[in-house]
């Protein structure tokens, strides 16, 4: 008689997950049984809970545990990955409370949703099973739908978390669809059995079952990630969305989503691997050139700077075409450095708009720079940062990313890659020239900049020149946990 | 003093670090602290200089690691050859005479504009020095942020446009450069070359087929830089909206990167190319120097004349390089300097006259001579020095170069550019005809101040230059001599050195033996001098434009 045996359960490496959860739980429940009034001790409380969990994470940073029968890993990968997803919620956390109590919706629960979502990005990059990635990956994205209409009372933020809510789970869909396909060819959703089956496959490339299923699963990632021609959703979201989420939600999920793609295509599907970097190589270009191309018409700060994260996810797709060390260890790099430098320029636009997330225009920024120089300095690293130009984060990101293509003989994909990046610089600068070289139109309130939104500034603005003068530490770690993947 | 470089890179960017703390309302204490932080560095420089061993190797270098990740090797690679010690000397000599030109002109935002001024410097200094390619990019590529402010913030009507165009233009050229960069890097570590040390890539002998590419991303970038016809369309817009000081600089030093960057890598990196594109990049040179001039003739705006100007003299500075001997290439290096003392002067008068006039139109002035007298002799000079009179610097500059250029293979390309030197004489004194001369009937200069004892101090040194490297500029062709014949042995490309050792082989037998071992000697170098008959002369130091005259 078959006993059903029981896996040995190792909570270790889900240990930070574990903890954030009953925080967030915890938190939904003082939330419900507290008397109403400002609810921003809950994010304090969130935040220091993710320092914890940062700190956990970090414990286990050279460790290396496989739980739940192989379903969870605790590796240097997914280490790399959390650190991510913990920067970019606790900064967003960080610069939430004062946006939002301007927009009077300060409400308890955003902060336990962002726990959330954290849980399920962490999960996405720790998961070594289909299932794994997917249970994850659907608690990210409820959580994100919620957070996109948060703002309940403006009708932008009902449109983008309807909007967000539709156009995800049509994705989910595709991305559901191509597990079952790669279940049916392979018989396994362990990654490490799809891995071995395939290569004993004599002609995977022939496989329509597997290439089906592959091909879903590209397109369902390739939505999460926001590449052209699956980016239909991401301006209306980011622009709609509370200013706040649309930091969060451009740099953490988007990190998440590479962090699964990456393990499941170098693991499961090295193989196939001239099939789907000619894919990648096409969406890419289309990525790259679509978001930069749109980007230089955006009068909107924060649609400006969502065509600009599509762009982005172009660049690091040039690094996982390349698909080798060298260009996927710079998607590690990159996707930090991003959110340093993203959630960075969203909290100075949260300081210059006002309640109704109007003046947000660049013309609005005219004169900024000599009326609060220190914000205008920090805005004018992350766009350089943005652009490209060193010494800062995003250029020794790109520098790593289009090595790795050139490195695998994709010379003209950096090419083309550089050429958008000069594209892009454009309308980086004109961000710089309303603040430095155009007169004010009106005088500027003067915005008070509270201690979390300080805290996360000076962060983001270390971060992006540190990672620009001395990367090596990182590009290290990043590159020796791709290697071990 | 091993650090010496550094200090010298470093010293203005501490000087930011100490701005930041001085208030912005006392203007005085910001211009003179910064005048102060640029005098100290020019002084430090000096002790370069005097420490520099007149050979052709790197001297004062630091070499310690930076970034080392996946395949890549970054080390902080620094040092000065001959051919870079001058440019460095410059860089820090005009430094201190720009802030002291920004006075009166700047009034408006004293302390972002002093911000910028050092950090232009670190990045000049520390590009003029790089060893290390990656670190040679990242300074080319800061120097562009705070110039792009210095013209946004503080330039003229047409700023903006002209401060895009400058970044946009120069950007995508780098970026190009940038991606044959890292593909160098990848042949060179395939060949074992392990880091990003410029003199390693110097031993790599690529395949022409890729050398051709390379070298075409490379002079884009640095013909943008320089800036070469057609691609010069972003320099007289820069240049006309820029703040004096901004001018100066850029006139003064930023061009000359362009023409380093040939000098230091897109010629010696890939030699057999740069032979192959030396008649289509001549032909652009001299282009440039003829169309420049031609347009310079026709300006209204003084400065945008002098803008102009400047193309044509980068022109002959191309056409030196190319001629790939060591006058031409003495001759070029020479004019570098020249034209960052003659032109960065002129910029300066400029801005004296336009502090007092507020235009810059030709047609607004008239008979300033009877006014200005102290000013009249000091534009006089630097015209007289722009135009190549014997005596000043200009004169042995451009003799160099055409003497260099007409014993090369460029012969006939050097004649028409010698053409330049008379449009060049025609252009710069009908303008100072115009500005100086003739009667003084615009009761708005009727008034005008001669220079104050500031301006006379900015002047003089710039001055003293022009009459010392005219008459005497030994010292400084004798500095860069060492390195600049080894350059132009080390460009020579392989296939004419075997041609060449054939040629000898047939007379002497011996002379190709012996030139065997003198190859070995210098290991990596592409050596052989003996062979070209015109080289033996230029071998003493004594290169004596006054005794060709």
């Amino acid at each position: 008689m078959d006993m059903i045996t029981m896996p040995a359960i190792n909570m270790t490496p889900i240990l930070p997950e574990i903890f954030l959860s009953v925080l967030a739980m915890a938190l939904l429940l003082i939330n419900v049984f507290s008397p109403g009034g400002s609810k921003s001790y809950l994010g304090y409380v969130s935040f220091i809970g993710i320092i914890a969990a940062a700190v956990l994470v970090g414990a286990g940073w050279n460790g290396y545990i496989e739980s739940f029968n192989g379903a969870v890993v605790l590796d240097k990968f997914a280490t790399f990955f959390k650190m991510i997803f913990l920067l970019s919620a606790g900064m967003a956390i960080l610069i939430t409370d004062q946006y939002m109590e301007r927009e009077e919706c300060n409400h308890g629960e955003l902060y336990p949703i962002i726990l959330f979502t954290t849980v399920g990005m962490m999960l996405m990059a720790s998961g070594t099973d289909l299932m794994t990635i997917f249970l994850g990956l659907e608690l990210m994205s409820v959580s994100l739908y919620v957070l996109a209409g948060f703002n309940r009372k403006n009708l932008k933020s009902n449109e983008a978390g309807l909007k967000y809510f539709l156009l995800g789970s049509f994705s989910t869909g595709f991305l559901l669809y191509g597990m079952a396909l790669v279940y049916g060819a392979t018989g396994t959703t362990r990654i490490s059995k799809i891995a071995q089956i395939v290569a004993q496959m004599t002609m995977p490339s022939s496989n329509i079952l597997l290439l089906a299923g592959v091909l879903l699963l590209f397109t369902g990632f390739a939505f999460k990630v926001a590449a052209a021609p699956f980016h239909m959703w991401t301006p209306d979201v980011y622009e709609g969305a509370p200013t706040p989420m649309t930091a969060f939600m451009s740099t953490g999920p988007k990190a998440a989503a590479f962090a699964a793609s990456l393990r499941l295509f170098l693991v499961a599907f090295p193989t196939l691997q001239v099939e789907w970097s000619q894919l990648l190589w096409v969406l890419a270009v289309v990525t790259m050139t679509v978001g930069n191309i749109t980007a230089l018409r955006q009068d909107n700060i924060k649609r400006m700077l969502a065509y600009s994260s599509i762009a982005h996810a172009g660049y690091c797709l040039v690094g996982f075409t390349a698909g080798n060390g060298t260009g996927t260890s710079a998607i590690l790099f990159y996707m930090l450095s991003y959110a340093l430098m993203n959630i960075g320029a969203f909290a100075i636009i949260i300081l210059v708009a006002k309640k109704g997330e109007s003046n947000g225009t660049v013309m609005d920024l005219a004169g900024f720079g000599f009326k609060h120089p220190a914000l205008a300095l920090a805005m004018t690293v992350f766009m350089f940062s943005m652009a490209g130009v060193p010494p800062t984060a995003g250029f020794i990101g790109k520098f790593y990313l289009f090595s790795g293509a050139i490195q695998q003989g994709y010379i003209w994909l950096a090419i083309l890659g550089v050429l958008n990046s000069a594209a892009s610089v454009y309308y980086y600068l004109r961000v710089i020239v309303y603040m430095y070289m155009k007169d004010p139109t009106e005088e500027f309130e003067w915005t008070k900049v509270t201690a979390p939104v300080a805290i996360a500034l000076v962060l983001s603005v270390a971060g992006t020149l540190v990672l620009g003068v001395i990367p090596s530490f990182v590009l290290e770690y990043a590159q020796l946990a791709i290697r071990l993947l | 003093m091993s650090n010496i470089l550094s200090l010298t890179t470093f010293l203005p960017i501490l000087g930011v670090l100490i701005l930041f703390f001085i208030p912005k309302e006392s203007k005085s204490v910001l211009r003179g602290f910064t005048f102060a932080v640029t005098l100290v560095t020019f002084l430090v420089s000096l002790l370069i200089l005097t420490g520099f061993q007149t050979n052709a190797e790197f001297q004062f270098v630091e070499n310690v690691p930076w970034i080392a990740a996946g395949p890549f090797v970054m080390r902080y690679n620094i040092g000065v050859d001959g051919i870079s010690l001058w440019l460095v000397i410059l860089t820090t000599f005009i430094m201190p005479i720009s802030v002291m030109s920004t006075w009166k002109a700047v009034e408006d935002k004293v302390k972002e504009y002093m911000i910028c001024i050092l950090i232009l410097e670190t990045s000049l200094i520390g590009a003029f020095i790089s060893i290390d390619m990656f670190l040679f990019y990242i300074y080319w590529e800061l120097m562009l942020i705070p110039m792009y402010f210095m013209i946004g913030i503080w330039g003229g009507k047409n700023r903006l446009y002209a401060t895009m165009k400058f970044f946009i233009y120069t950007m995508v050229g780098s970026l190009l450069m940038l991606v044959a960069f890292i593909y160098l890097y990848m042949i060179g570590s395939q060949a074992g070359i392990p880091d990003f040390s410029v003199l390693h890539f110097y031993n790599l002998h690529l395949d022409p087929s890729v050398q051709m590419w390379m070298f075409i991303a490379f002079a884009l970038a640095f013909a943008i830089k320089v800036p070469m016809f057609p691609l010069h369309t972003w320099l007289p817009d820069a240049h006309t909206e820029a703040p004096t000081a901004g001018s100066v600089i850029l006139a003064a030093i930023m061009l000359k990167m362009g023409t380093y960057g040939y000098v230091r890598f897109a010629i010696p990196l890939f030699p057999e190319a740069a032979h192959r594109f030396a008649p289509l990049l001549a032909t652009l040179a001299v282009i440039g120097i003829i169309y420049a001039a031609l347009v310079a003739m026709v300006q209204e705006d003084v400065k945008k004349l002098v803008a102009y100007s400047s193309v044509a003299h980068l022109g002959f500075v191309m056409l030196g390089i190319f001629a790939f001997n060591v006058q031409g290439m003495t001759g070029s290096m020479l004019q570098m300097l020249n034209h960052g003392v003659s032109t960065g002067a002129l910029f300066l008068i400029v801005g004296f006259i336009y502090e007092r006039r507020h235009t810059r139109l030709i047609t607004d002035f008239g008979g300033l001579a009877k006014q200005m007298p102290i000013f009249a002799t000091m534009f006089l000079i630097v015209t007289l020095s722009s135009i190549g009179v014997p005596g000043t610097n200009g004169f042995v500059g451009e003799f160099l170069v055409l003497i260099g250029g007409y014993e090369s293979e460029l012969r006939w390309w050097t004649v028409v550019a010698a053409s330049g030197v008379i449009f060049a004489a025609v252009y710069m004194l009908w303008m100072f005809q115009r500005v100086m001369f003739g009667e003084l009937n615009n009761p708005k200069n009727q008034k005008l101040l001669d220079l104050d004892a500031r301006e006379i101090a900015i002047m003089v040194p710039l001055l003293l230059l022009i009459f010392v490297m005219g008459v005497y500029p030994n010292p400084f062709i004798a500095k860069m001599d060492p390195a600049v014949k080894k350059l132009v042995s080390q460009i020579r490309p392989a296939s004419m050195d075997a041609a060449a050792k054939a040629l000898a082989a047939v007379p002497v037998a011996n002379a190709a033996e012996s030139n065997e071992t003198s190859e070995q000697n210098h290991t990596g170098m592409p050596a052989g001098h003996p062979v070209i008959p015109h080289e033996g002369q230029s071998t003493s130091p004594a290169i004596n434009p006054h005794e060709a005259k």
